[in-house]
């Protein structure tokens, strides 16, 4: 009784800065948060800037090019412009920033972690912390996240964790799903669709696509996001079993080099893949990552 | 020697490929014409001589819509997977043959001339919105994210929704929302119509019907 008019007293008082509490699932505790309408974004330099930073997050191909190596945009993994819950939003990137993050064990702050989704999701090279392209981009995140406590995890920040595999995950069954879940946007060799130089479906493998550093290309990233958002406009009909063998799958073929490369396939998995994925295996006769 | 016969091989087959082409076109011009006297009427009855479609009538315009696309919907009515009274006996009435012709001949026919249909700018504006921004608070990508910029369509799945009348878009939408088309891949684009509100139905097809016909990559 005492708990249920703490909670509502709680959910009361979260309410009036704009937020409240989620109820029944494990996520409970987190926070609901609603990132402000771009309606609202201030007619001032502040204003200015945050926009800058939302083209960039958009269309990083054209206002970031001298910092990309691939046919990706930021909002190909971090979709509707950062904001959609269940994909790494930036509103809820910004407030759990600084980080400690085992990748460089080092704390990390917001700009160091969009640093890395340069250096390896976008196989670029990192834009220097106090670049314009960089404010631009922490303005926009810190905009999106107005009114949200720091510190706080937001329901929807990041991408869900799935379950783990009934059955282990099958490179075979995920060729299945593939081809009938997938294939008709992302082609039949993951090389996507570019239109006018328009990254229109964006490739999944293949020169083009991120690198072997990038977080998605970790099996467990990448079957909680495919499960969350695809096939687009049907996040969540996928079954759990299908999102892990599809993801298999996806992460079973060649793409660009790791940065971190030492020269030797065998000890950059050593130093830098100990985790779910598929560097230096062999899959179909052919060691991962040792072809380029 | 061998190459005087190569030439005369060529010209020979060249010969033989022209009066055939023009066959199959004088096949699918004549259905579109007169129709087929197997059941199937003339087409250009409803979706005009240009292939332009008819606004009024809510008939679609096919001329420039991508060939496989064109084939894939008249199987459809056929199977039933596209359920509509006008259309589904007219299909039936068509050979696999034919319906190849007819698809082939209006993929190449020129866009026809439509002038854009105008309407109230706040209706506008927020069809201008969901068509490229989608309403991500309700799981709806934009609708250029896979009809392509301007609507102009990525071939081969995805088709043009531009030079496409309000009433006509409106009509599909509802019908994939009641069930009575289901041909889509994926069920991509069931998915999509069965989150748009009736608001957003009636904005959105008023600013696609306002747009300019461009050819993208739909053929
Ligand atoms: C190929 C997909 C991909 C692309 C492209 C990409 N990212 Fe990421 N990003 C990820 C993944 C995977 C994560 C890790 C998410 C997690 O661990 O939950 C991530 C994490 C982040 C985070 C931290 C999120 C959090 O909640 O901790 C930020 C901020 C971010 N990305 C920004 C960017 C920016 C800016 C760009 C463009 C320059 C970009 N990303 C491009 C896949 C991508
Ligand atoms: C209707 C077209 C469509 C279908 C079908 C589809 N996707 Fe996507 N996918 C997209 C688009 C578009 C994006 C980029 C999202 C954005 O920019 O808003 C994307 C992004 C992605 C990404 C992150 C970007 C990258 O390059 O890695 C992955 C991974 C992905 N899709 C995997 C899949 C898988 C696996 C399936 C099948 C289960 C699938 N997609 C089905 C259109 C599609
Ligand atoms: C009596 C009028 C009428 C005639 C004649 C007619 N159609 Fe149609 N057609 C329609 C209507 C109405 C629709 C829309 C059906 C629906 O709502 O599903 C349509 C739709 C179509 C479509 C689907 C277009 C799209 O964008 O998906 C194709 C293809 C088509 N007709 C081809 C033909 C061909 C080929 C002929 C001649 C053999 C023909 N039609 C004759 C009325 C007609
Ligand atoms: C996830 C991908 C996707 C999105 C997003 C999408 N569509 Fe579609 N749409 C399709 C596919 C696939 C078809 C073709 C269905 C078929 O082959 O019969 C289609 C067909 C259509 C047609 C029928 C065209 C014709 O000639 O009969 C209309 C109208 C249409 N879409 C309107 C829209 C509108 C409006 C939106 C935005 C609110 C939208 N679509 C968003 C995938 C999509």
């Amino acid at each position: 009784m005492k708990n249920t008019i703490a909670t509502a007293l709680a959910l009361t008082m979260l309410t009036v800065s704009g937020m409240s509490v989620a109820a029944g699932t494990p996520q409970s505790k987190a926070t609901v948060f609603t990132p402000p309408s771009e309606a609202t974004i201030p007619d001032d330099e502040y204003g200015r800037t945050i926009r800058m930073g939302k083209n960039i997050f958009d269309d990083t191909q054209h206002y970031a090019k001298q910092y990309v190596g691939n046919s990706l945009n930021c909002v190909n993994c971090h979709l509707a412009s950062g904001r959609k819950p269940d994909s790494a939003p930036l509103w809820g990137a910004y407030v759990r920033y600084p980080a400690y993050r085992t990748k460089n064990n080092k704390v990390n702050t917001l700009g160091q972690r969009i640093q890395g989704c340069f250096k390896f999701s976008m196989n670029g090279k990192a834009p220097a912390i106090d670049s314009p392209e960089m404010i631009a981009l922490v303005t926009y995140a810190h905009w999106l996240s107005s009114g949200a406590p720091v510190g706080a995890t937001l329901k929807g920040a990041g991408y869900p964790k799935l379950a783990k595999a009934a059955a282990a995950p099958d490179f075979i069954r995920g060729k299945t799903v593939y081809a009938e879940n997938c294939q008709i946007c992302h082609g039949v060799d993951g090389e996507g669709k570019i239109i006018d130089g328009k990254t229109v479906f964006p490739p999944l493998w293949g020169s083009t696509s991120f690198n072997w550093g990038a977080g998605m290309h970790r099996i467990d990233n990448a079957a909680a996001f495919i499960k969350a958002n695809m096939p687009l406009s049907k996040g969540n009909t996928l079954t759990d079993q299908q999102a892990w063998d599809v993801a298999t799958f996806v992460m079973s073929h060649e793409r660009p080099q790791d940065p971190r490369f030492t020269g030797d396939v065998a000890q950059t998995k050593k130093e830098y893949h100990d985790e779910d994925c598929k560097y230096g295996d062999t899959v179909n006769g052919k060691v991962l990552g040792g072809s380029n | 020697m061998l190459k005087e016969h190569i030439l005369k091989h060529i010209l020979f087959t060249a010969m033989a490929c022209i009066p055939l082409m023009a066959q199959a076109d004088d096949v699918a011009q004549t259905i579109i014409n007169q129709g087929n006297k197997q059941g199937a009427v003339a087409c250009m009855a409803c979706h005009g001589i240009d292939g332009g479609g008819n606004a009024a009538g809510g008939f679609p315009r096919l001329a420039g819509l991508n060939q496989t696309y064109i084939t894939h919907q008249l199987q459809s009515f056929r199977s039933g997977k596209r359920n509509n009274p006008v259309m589904q006996p007219i299909a039936k009435a068509l050979s696999d043959t034919e319906i190849e012709q007819l698809a082939a001949h209006y993929a190449a026919m020129p866009l026809p001339a439509i002038a854009p249909a105008g309407g109230d700018p706040a209706l506008l504006r927020k069809g201008e919105a969901i068509a490229t921004e989608g309403d991500w608070d309700h799981g709806i990508p934009a609708c250029f994210q896979c009809h392509a910029a301007n609507g102009a369509g990525i071939a081969p799945d995805f088709p043009a929704i531009t030079g496409q009348s309000a009433a006509y878009i409106t009509s599909q939408i509802s019908a994939w929302k009641s069930g009575a088309r289901a041909n889509d891949p994926i069920g991509l684009m069931k998915s999509v119509a069965g989150k748009l509100s009736a608001d957003q139905v009636k904005a959105v097809s008023t600013y696609l019907a306002n747009q300019p016909l461009t050819i993208g990559n739909q053929k």
